[in-house]
Order: C-alpha cells, then structure tokens, then sequence
C-alpha cells in the first residue's frame, strides 16, 4: 500500500468514526427505548432541537453546558413522548411523528438570525449579539489520546476525536451493560416483551418506560448536540437531513445491541463521507441528489437484506409499539 | 403477621391445613363462576381439582393466587386469615401457580424468566451461580435443563419445568398448577406426575387442575369435583372411582355410546377429496419439517395423524391450510392443484381448517361473539351485499351457533375472551360448520383442553360429518381418541409419514412403537 492509499484510507476511517457518531448516539438510546417496548419516531426532531440548543447555549455559556442542556431539552421531549404514549397510550407512531414536526418546527424558528440573536442577548448579554446571526459556533475541541492515537490508521480514527465521540462510545458500552448484566436491564428487556408479565412480577412498568423513553430522548439530544458542536458548527435549516430516522433503522440493523450499534453507526458513517469523496466528474457531478440518496436507499437495502436473512423474523422486542394498560 | 409463618421450620401438624377457602363466592357479568366454594388443600398431598369446562376451577385458584379478589368468603393459609391482593402477596405465602397458558419470556433465556425481578438478586447478578443454583434444583427433580437456553426454543414440558423453577426459587411449597397436561406428550406427562410425587414427598402440596379422569386417578390423593361453580364431590381418590366420578362431572347428562355403533360401519368409498405427494415443509427453524408426504384422504373416512408432538404433524396440516408455503410436492383438493393457495380460495374449494389453540389462533379475543361469527361469513351473500355487512343476518347465524353447538354464554354480544376454553373450541367448530359444507375437513387438536362431554361433542360431530361424506383428516395427542375414531391411522416421526395403519390393526402397542422410534408397521411384526 502506498503512503497516500493509506492516509486515504484512514481519513474514510476518521470521517466515518464522526460521522458516525451522530447516528451511534442516537441509535444507542433508540435501543433503550425500544428495548423497553417504547418506539420513538420523534428522534429526528429531538435531534433538531439538541442541535440549535447546542448552537445558542455553547455561544451563551460553552460547550460542557451546550451538552447538558441539550440532554435536558431532549429528555423534556421525551417526557412529553412517555406522557402521551405510555400514560396516554396514544398510538406511538403518531405521537413520534408529532413530536418530529414540533422539533424540526421549533428549532428552525429557534435558528433564525433574529430569535437566535434574542435569545442570546437575554441567555448572556455579554455575548456579542452578532454571534448569532452568523450561525456559527466553535467546534469542540480534539482531545488526542496520546499513546494510543499513534497507531496506524485506527489510532487516527478512533483517538484523535473529539470528547463526545469518546462519551459516544462509553454510553454504547454502558447501556449495553446496564441491558444485558444488570437487574435493571433484565427488568427493562422483560417490559419489552410482555409488559404483563413484567408487571405480575412486580416490576414497576410505567416507570421503567418513562425512563426509557426519556434517557433514549436525552441522548437524541446529545447526538444533536453533537451534530452541531462536534460535527457541524453551523446552523442551517434541517441541518438533521433524517439522521434520526436512518438511526432509527441502524437499532433493527444492530438487533436492539448497542454493541453491534456500534459497528452499524461507524459503517453508515463510511457511507455518508464517501459520497463527498465520490469523484465530482461524470454521473455524479449532474444528479448530486442521487448520490446524496445513497445513505437512504443503503438503508432500506440493508433492512431488505437483513429482514431476508432472518426470513422475515426479525427479532424485535415482542412487545415493541404496543401501549400497556393494566386492565386484563 | 403472615409472612413470618413462612419461616417456621417442619411440616405443619396435621390438623391445620395448609389452604383452607371457605365459601368463595366470585360473580362475573352474567355468571356466577364460584357459588360458596370450600377447599382445603393438605400438606404432602397432590389434590385433583377435576370439572367441565367452566365449572370454576381456574377461577377458584386464581382467587388463591391472587389474581381475583372474592366476592365473599375467606381464605386461611396455614391456618392464619389472609387477604390476597395479588400474586405477589401469594408468592410471599409460598403459594405458586402455573396458568393453562404459560407466562414466559421466550426470546429471554431459562435463568432470565427464572429470576425476574427475584427479591435477593443484586444490582449486577451473579449469574453462573444463579445458574448452578437452577441446576442443583432441575436435578433434584431428574429434569434436564440448559438454565442458558432461550425459553422460545423449549419444548412445552421443559417450558412447564421453567414455570415450575420460577416458584420453587421463590419458595412456594403451595403449588396450583391448571391443566399442566394439556399440552404435553404422554412422556412429558409421565415425568410431571413422578416431579410432582417427588415433591409431595418434600410436603409441597399440589393442587392438579384436569379434565383427564385417568390422570386424576393414576396421580392424586385426595378429588374434588366442581360443577357449575359448585363443589359436588370431594374425597380421598382410594375411595373414588372412575363411573362415580364422571357421573358426577356431566351431571344428569349422559356419556353415550350411541355415537360408537354409528362409527363402526364402514367408511363409504368415496372419491378423494385431499391428495397430497411428495410434500415438504419447512419449519420455523428453517429445516424441513415435513419431508416426502404422500397421502389420500377419501371422502367419507377419517383420517388420523399421530406422532409425538415436534415431529411435522402442526406443519403438514399448516400447509394443507394454506398457512405455510409447502418447498416441494403438491396437493390437490378434490381434483384442482391447490399447492401454495390462500386459505380463502381453499376455503372457497371446500376445506375447512380447525386451528389449534383456538383461543389462540381462531378467534379474536377483543370483538364479540358475533363479530367472531361475521368474520367468517361477512364475505359472502346474504350476509353482506356489496361489502356492506348484515348484522341481523349475522346475529341469526351466530344464535344458531351458539344454540347448537352449546356455547355457554350470557349472549351472543359477550367478548368471545371471556369464554372459557372448551366454549371457545365449541364456537369455532360451531361457526365453521355451520356457515359452511366442507368435503375435507382438517382439524387440529380438537379436544385438545376440552372436558370430557364437550369432547366427546367434538368427536361425534367429527363422525357424523363423515357420514355426511366428508373427508376428516385430525391431529390428537390422545391416542385413545385417535384409535376410536379414526378409519386409517398415520403416524408421522421426524418429519416422514412412517406408516399407515388400518383401524383393523391398530393397537397403542404398535402405534407408541412407531411414533417413538420411526419403525414401520412391517417392522414390528
Ligand atoms: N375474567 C372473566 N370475565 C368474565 N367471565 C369469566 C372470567 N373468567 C371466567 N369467567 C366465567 O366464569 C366461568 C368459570 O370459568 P373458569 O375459567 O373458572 O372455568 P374452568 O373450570 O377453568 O373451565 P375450563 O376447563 O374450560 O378451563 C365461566 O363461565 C367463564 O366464562
Ligand atoms: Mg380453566
């Protein structure tokens, strides 16, 4: 291999590992969710508005409390969610589907020069005001891992990063850990596939869904955050491009593993930077829009591929979509 | 208070029963399902609990689970007053039951369902030693059982032994277990009765729900017969016997033979309605589960399958009913290829299809009994014109029903759910039958769970039918209603239709050999 073949190669690793991370953060917590038999459509609003949180508190107050702000505005979203779905049983889609268009709605109004300026200047008065209307904000840092960064190819990817792919990470391996060895997770699976059951048992399944639903929400918000502060740092409408909903697929791809999340999240990030490293000549370069299709139709291909792999199985929790009312 | 009795060591003395119900009364819209009940269960006993379909057997033990709360009367265990107000509050007086239906996780494994949020489990289990734990008490019983392997891929008597863990872990030592043989194979069943002799001997004390007069007597110590919500009968089985006892279940009514004589008479030589050759199907784990299937099924006989469950019996009639694609062969229905058809153009061609677990798969719990009715008929004339259904049309034929085929039910409007097991069956046959003349009829498991007058119902509406000159072609667990019954007997075993045996020489002897080991019938001789 060529000296620039390789560092070909490792900038596709580097770019898939960031572009990778949105959909990682959000697929994680999609997991939860799902996991506990909640399904949650609304994600891609939640990021939207994780994003232009983000955009207007890291200008206001900094990154660390952009981060947390943006967890919190996601798991009030996700209050809402769990309220009309699980206490309400409303149908799941529906409410999903509305809480997207009041996220993608509401952030875009946030996003304006004017708002976005209003709301700074109340937030911190010490900012200057035109900040905002230049829709700009500064990237999070890279925080190097010195000893392991040095290795070839992958050190560059994975520890040459910034800090929330690296909580990205952790949070996969957390939640994976709190899913499938603790006795929460056992509880959470088990409201997941019979709800009933659950609740025979003594497990507390309102609870358990309205953490589910709100920490899956939380962390739809950090992903938005990180769409914009780690990934990019200016504002534009729509800035989500339907990441929530391709993220909504990685969790079948990953079989409800925020393990196997990981490897999906970082694959459809390779998918995503190629298209912009796909040669700007010929075919390409008239239709551009086919080629930003590309993530979109490798998603529906790869859910055809795996729903034929599993011959129409796919193992979804039993339970998933299903509101739970105590009566019978 | 109560809980403290549980840890009072050594059996209890004799005189204070472990359970005492004292006029249980429990009323549902419509009927009374416990009518001033008393039952009394015993340390170290195995107690049958023995009544037709709907006399109140499941209720009364779901009072004593906690999952009911009596209208009246009252409940001692261990001769201290206790209100139940849930099964937790039941576990905790070691009381456990398993239901008809088992309530599992299947895509969790065996340990998973097992410690279900289990009191004493820690933020982060130890699950090896849970496992070894599992282990230590499966071998106290004989069982053999991966505590790693998902529930989904148990068979249903391993299921059984995981509800059966998931109360001995939490020290039940009261054990109601509702129909427990229903769903398993004689073999199965046998290894239950020495696991519950097993424990009667530790003192547990079982309470043993069944339909099955034979099983009560071979197993129990002590009977109890309920009727319509009533207690009629209750003494130590030694002193039972088997005339008495089913007397006293169906009441007045009689056990006829008068069916049996119509039975002997030999089969018509009709035409063949149903041609199956060389057929395979796959199963759900994505082998072949039925391999090379050849059969003929005439008009006018009954045709039975038996085999021990898992062995291609629920996919060859699956595919018959158009529920799943056959890989290769072909079958014919009275002269037209209908390989790979819709139930619907199958129906439409004269195959009826009783599935089994009707309350699973053949009727819908939440709609009304009539709309379960207008399910079937809603398609065709004079029951809708123009997709526009007549419910008074279908009322009537859902009165009829439900008349002639003895569906106990307050009225035709009761959520079809709310029946019990045996009226269920009786409304699927009842509404297949009489919304429709088949030529071949495929039933499932017909009796599978119903008492002993609804099924011995089931089986002369099966012989009449096929004096009518209809093609019957029927799966049962119970070799005894496959030999009465059938004309020819089919005995399927690892997939492969092993034998064809005539009603002439079909004894259980034979049959149990080939079922078990594949032989065939030459081979036995
Ligand atoms: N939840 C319920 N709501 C309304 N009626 C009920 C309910 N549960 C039981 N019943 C009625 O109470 C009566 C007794 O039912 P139960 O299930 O106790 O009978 P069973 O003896 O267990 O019968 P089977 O042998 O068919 O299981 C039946 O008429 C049934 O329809
Ligand atoms: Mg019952």
């Amino acid at each position: 291999m060529t000296l620039e073949s390789l560092s070909f190669v490792e900038a596709i690793l580097t770019s898939a590992v960031s572009a990778g991370t949105i959909y990682l953060i959000a697929s994680v917590g999609e997991c939860v969710t799902e996991r506990a038999g909640v399904i949650n459509l609304g994600i891609e609003g939640i990021m939207a508005m994780g994003a232009v949180t983000s955009f207007i508190i890291t200008l206001a107050y900094g990154h660390l409390a952009a981060i947390l702000t943006a967890a919190l505005v996601g798991a009030v979203f996700g209050l809402l969610h769990a309220f009309l779905s699980v206490s309400l049983r409303l149908n799941q889609i529906v409410v999903g589907l509305a809480i997207t268009w009041l996220g993608l709605g509401l952030s875009a109004f946030m996003g304006t020069p004017e708002v976005a300026r209003d709301l700074l200047k109340s937030l911190n008065p010490a900012v200057p005001e035109y900040l905002a209307e230049l829709k700009q904000a500064p990237r999070l840092p890279e925080v190097r891992v010195e000893l392991i960064a040095g290795v070839p190819i992958v050190g560059r990817a994975l520890f040459s990063q910034n800090v929330l792919v690296y909580a990205g990470l952790a949070s996969a391996l957390l939640f994976w850990f709190i899913l499938f060895r603790t006795r929460w997770g056992l509880s959470l699976r088990s409201v997941g596939e019979n709800p009933a059951l659950a609740d025979t048992a003594g497990v507390n399944v309102f609870a358990v869904r309205y953490l589910a639903v709100i920490v899956g929400s939380a962390l739809a918000g950090v992903a938005g955050a990180y769409l914009f502060i780690g990934y990019q740092p200016f504002w534009v409408e729509n800035l989500t491009r339907s990441r929530g909903f391709i993220a909504l697929s990685l969790v079948i791809l990953s079989s409800w593993s925020p393990l196997r999340a990981i490897a999906a999240s970082f694959l459809f990030g390779g998918v995503e930077s190629l298209q912009f490293r796909i040669p700007l000549r010929g075919f390409g370069a008239e239709t551009p829009q086919l080629i930003m299709m590309l993530p979109y139709v490798i998603t529906i291909v790869t859910l055809v591929l795996i729903s034929l792999a599993s011959r129409g199985r796919i193992p979804a929790p039993a339970a998933l979509g299903k509101p739970y009312s105590r009566e019978e | 208070m109560a809980e403290d009795l549980l840890e009072r060591p050594g059996p209890s003395p004799t005189s204070i029963p472990k359970v005492e119900m004292r006029g249980i009364v429990k009323r549902f819209p419509g009927v009374v399902a416990n009518d001033g009940v008393d039952f009394t269960i015993y340390a170290g006993e195995i107690h049958a609990l023995l009544g037709e379909n709907g006399a109140g057997k499941t209720t009364l033990m779901n009072i004593l689970y906690g999952i009911y709360t009596p209208d009246a009367g009252v409940i001692r265990v261990r001769g201290v007053p206790v209100r139940l107000r849930s099964p937790r509050d039941a576990i905790r007086l070691g009381i456990g039951m398993v239901h008809q239906d088992f309530r599992l996780i299947e895509a969790h494994t065996v340990v998973e369902n097992v410690f279900l949020n289990y009191d004493g489990l820690g933020f982060i289990p130890k699950w090896s030693a849970l496992e070894s734990r599992l282990e230590e008490i499966a071998s106290n019983y004989g069982w053999r059982l991966d505590p790693r392997a998902r529930v989904g891929d148990l068979s249903p008597g391993e299921k059984q032994q995981v509800e059966l863990l998931k109360l001995l872990v939490r020290g039940a030592d009261i054990l109601l277990l509702d129909e427990p043989t229903s769903v398993l194979t004689p073999i199965e069943t046998k290894m239950l009765f020495k696991t519950m002799r097993r424990m009667a001997e530790e003192g547990k004390s079982i309470v043993l729900i069944t339909h099955k007069l034979s099983e009560a007597m071979s197993v129990s110590d002590r009977v109890t017969l309920m009727r319509r919500g009533k207690i009629v009968l209750s003494k130590p089985t030694k002193e039972a016997t088997i005339e008495e006892l089913s007397t006293a279940m169906v009441g007045a009514q009689l056990i006829g033979d008068a069916g049996l004589e119509e039975r002997q008479s030999a089969p018509a030589d009709g035409a063949p309605t149903l041609q199956l050759s060389a057929l395979s199907v796959m199963g759900d784990e994505g082998v072949l589960a039925v391999k090379d299937a050849d059969l003929t099924v005439y008009r006018g006989e009954i045709v039975g399958v038996a085999g021990v469950s898992g062995n291609g019996q629920t996919e060859l009639v699956e595919a018959i009913a158009g529920l799943r694609k056959p890989v290769r062969g072909r079958i014919i229905l009275n002269g037209a290829d209908v390989t790979g058809a819709s139930p619907r153009r199958l129906m439409e061609l004269g195959l009826t299809y009783i599935p089994p677990e009707g309350k699973k798969w053949g009727i819908v719990p939440e709609l009304s009994i009539y709309e379960n009715v207008a399910l079937r008929v809603a398609r065709y004339a004079p029951y809708s014109r123009l997709g526009v259904i007549n419910w008074r049309k279908v009322a009537e034929v859902a009165e009829k029903v439900v008349s002639e085929f003895r569906v106990d039910t307050a009225s035709i409007k009761s959520r079809a759910g709310s029946l019990s097991g045996g009226n269920v069956q009786r409304l699927i046959l009842g509404r297949e039958l009489t919304t429709s003349k088949p030529s071949l009829l495929v039933a499932a498991y017909p009796t599978k769970g119903l008492d002993i007058a609804a099924s011995e119902q089931v089986r002369r509406i099966l012989s009449k039918l096929r004096s009518e000159g209809v093609g019957v072609l029927m799966l049962s667990e119970d070799l005894d209603e496959i030999l009465e019954l059938s004309d020819r007997i089919v005995v399927m075993y690892g997939g492969r239709i092993v034998g064809v045996v005539g009603r002439g020489e079909a004894t259980p002897e034979l049959l149990g050999v080939m079922m078990s080991r594949g032989v065939a019938a030459s081979a036995s001789a």
